[in-house]
């Protein structure tokens, strides 16, 4: 009888020892896949049966636990350690979520239960800005800011690199000190609705700081901007971006990278214009398109050009 | 005519903000998908632009020259604060359309290029006119871009108000197999139909005083 007893309690311990031990092992990463899918990947192989029940998989955004994300079909590799859960709606790819997994059944046996947590690395989230601003979601071309500039200056290829460079100089500067104003000045005083105020000061102030640099630093270059670079202040684009940061919660580093992008794609979008531009010169243009109206429907050619960037996902 | 029609008249065709002087693009491009969005934003330049001209030639004794350009942006930027906070009461749906836009009101080289050019040197009740006058010639710039652009786009006019008119559902048009344009409401469609109302615009002055005028600066 004792010896039955002491056995039975060995083998229990064993087990409750194997178990923990399998256990540990169920870990194992998560990531994106896509912008509707987290692909999982465990440690161990786990149970077509098991994995297909979606009460199993619990998915949340980090900051709400209360509201439960269902996915539309989960499917398990072939090797049966890496399973993906396809959602209806595309994910917030630059937040962070929550997958428990709960009673992880690896052959046949449940083996424990896991948590992951899914989120992009700091820099995919930038780079992903990064391409945003330039490419996908052209200022110019997409969203129609900064047209003044963009007409005025593409006559030339020479002046409107210089512009591009400028532009893009004011336009990082300006755009993390208004960060930073309204971050650590304006929300503390409870004073956002001074904020158009604040930011156009702030550019004004930065585009006179470059008007007097490249007044000295480079006199050809200046003579070429004209009344441009003053312009400068009333470009929409650079008044935009800094109201683009706050309207979506821009952390110092999001904001620098959101205005080199949104520069670095004025600058492209300018270049390329001065290239055509250039070339329209010695072209017959029906007399009544010369000027500005044939440059709108170039404009146009290009915007359509631009939407082939629509939906471009890297990581 | 008296200098205050004249003036008006002025806005609307001859001195347009959009066709003819090329001055702030930005928005006639990009908030014109709808002839509803396009008079909204309209209304809040008006507003902005009859007061600003009020205000500074009020007080243009009092503005140093040499501190002008931030005295207007000041004064723009303080109403565009005041049409920011009326406009969402007036209609939140329309307001979120072109939001960012309303902001955006204070760097429309329109507004502080009539201050420069007018309200700076004239009376209080031309540079009221002069405003209004440059307000509705830019609204109507909007409206017109805005009108083409749906009707070809989407196939309808008026849409987001009580007085739509949809010809896409037109079971005549239907039949005939007549579809909406997807490309004109798309961002490249502003440009396109810009540059043939300015084209436009060129030709009839062709054809009235027999010279191609010269096109507009481009800012």
């Amino acid at each position: 009888m004792r010896t039955t007893a002491v056995l039975g309690l060995l083998v229990l311990l064993c087990a409750v020892a194997v178990g923990s031990a399998f256990g540990a092992v169920t870990t194992g990463s998560a990531s994106f896949k896509g912008d509707k899918g987290i692909e999982l990947t465990f440690s161990v192989p786990v149970d077509d049966a098991w994995a297909k029940k979606p009460e199993n998989l619990v998915v949340y955004e980090k900051p709400d636990p209360d509201i439960r994300i269902s996915p539309a079909s989960i499917a398990v590799a072939p090797n049966r350690t890496k399973v993906t859960l396809t959602f209806k709606d595309a994910l917030n790819t630059a937040g962070e979520y929550v997958v428990e997994a709960k009673d992880v059944s690896s052959e046949g046996k449940v083996v424990g239960s896991t948590e992951f947590l899914v989120k992009k690395g700091h820099f995919q989230v930038l780079f992903g800005l990064f391409l945003g601003a330039s490419l996908i979601a052209n200022y110019v071309f997409t969203k129609f800011l900064g047209l003044c500039i963009f007409f005025g200056v593409s006559q030339k290829k020479d002046t409107a690199v210089g512009m591009g460079a400028t532009f893009t100089l004011v336009m990082v500067l300006s755009a993390v000190f208004c960060w930073a104003l309204f971050t650590y000045v304006l929300t503390p005083l409870h004073l956002d609705f001074l904020q158009i105020i604040v930011f156009i000061g702030t550019v004004a102030i930065f585009v006179q700081f470059a008007d007097t640099v490249l007044r000295k630093v480079n006199p050809y270059l200046f003579k070429k901007l004209g009344v441009y670079l003053v312009l400068i202040v009333t470009n929409c684009i650079i008044l935009a971006v800094p109201l683009e940061n706050v309207l979506k919660k821009h952390g110092a580093a999001e904001s620098l990278i959101f205005a080199l992008g949104a520069g670095l794609g004025f600058a492209l979008a300018l270049f390329l214009m001065a290239c055509v531009r250039e070339k329209l010169e010695v072209c017959r243009v029906p007399a009544v398109f010369k000027g500005l109206p044939i440059a709108f429907v170039v404009a146009g050619l290009f915007a359509l050009a631009f939407l082939g960037f629509s939906g471009l996902v890297i990581f | 005519m008296g200098r205050n029609t004249t003036l008006l008249w002025n806005g609307l065709i001859p001195e347009n903000p959009i066709f003819r002087l090329a001055l702030s693009m930005c928005p006639a491009v990009a908030v014109t998908t709808t002839v509803a969005n396009g008079f909204f934003l309209g209304v809040a330049v008006i507003f902005v632009q009859v007061m600003s001209s009020a205000t500074v030639s009020i007080f243009k004794k009092l503005i140093h020259p040499r501190i002008r350009i931030p005295a207007y942006v000041l004064v723009i930027a303080t109403w565009v604060s005041v049409i920011d906070m009326v406009l969402p009461v007036v209609s939140l749906e329309t307001y979120k359309n072109v939001e960012l836009f309303v902001k955006l009101i204070v760097v429309f080289a329109i507004i502080i290029s009539r201050l420069e050019l007018f309200a700076s040197k004239e009376p209080f009740v031309p540079s009221v006119v002069d405003g209004f006058g440059m307000g509705v010639g830019f609204t109507f710039g909007l409206c017109l871009t805005g009108a083409i652009r749906e009707l070809l786009g989407s196939g309808t006019l008026l849409a987001g108000t009580r007085y739509v008119i949809d010809l896409a559902a037109n079971p005549f048009l239907v039949s005939l197999g007549v579809q909406p344009l997807l490309v004109m409401i798309l961002p490249a469609g502003g440009f396109f139909v810009i540059g043939f109302i300015m084209a436009t615009f060129n030709w009839v002055e062709y054809k009235i005083t027999g010279k191609i005028p010269a096109s507009g600066g481009g800012h």
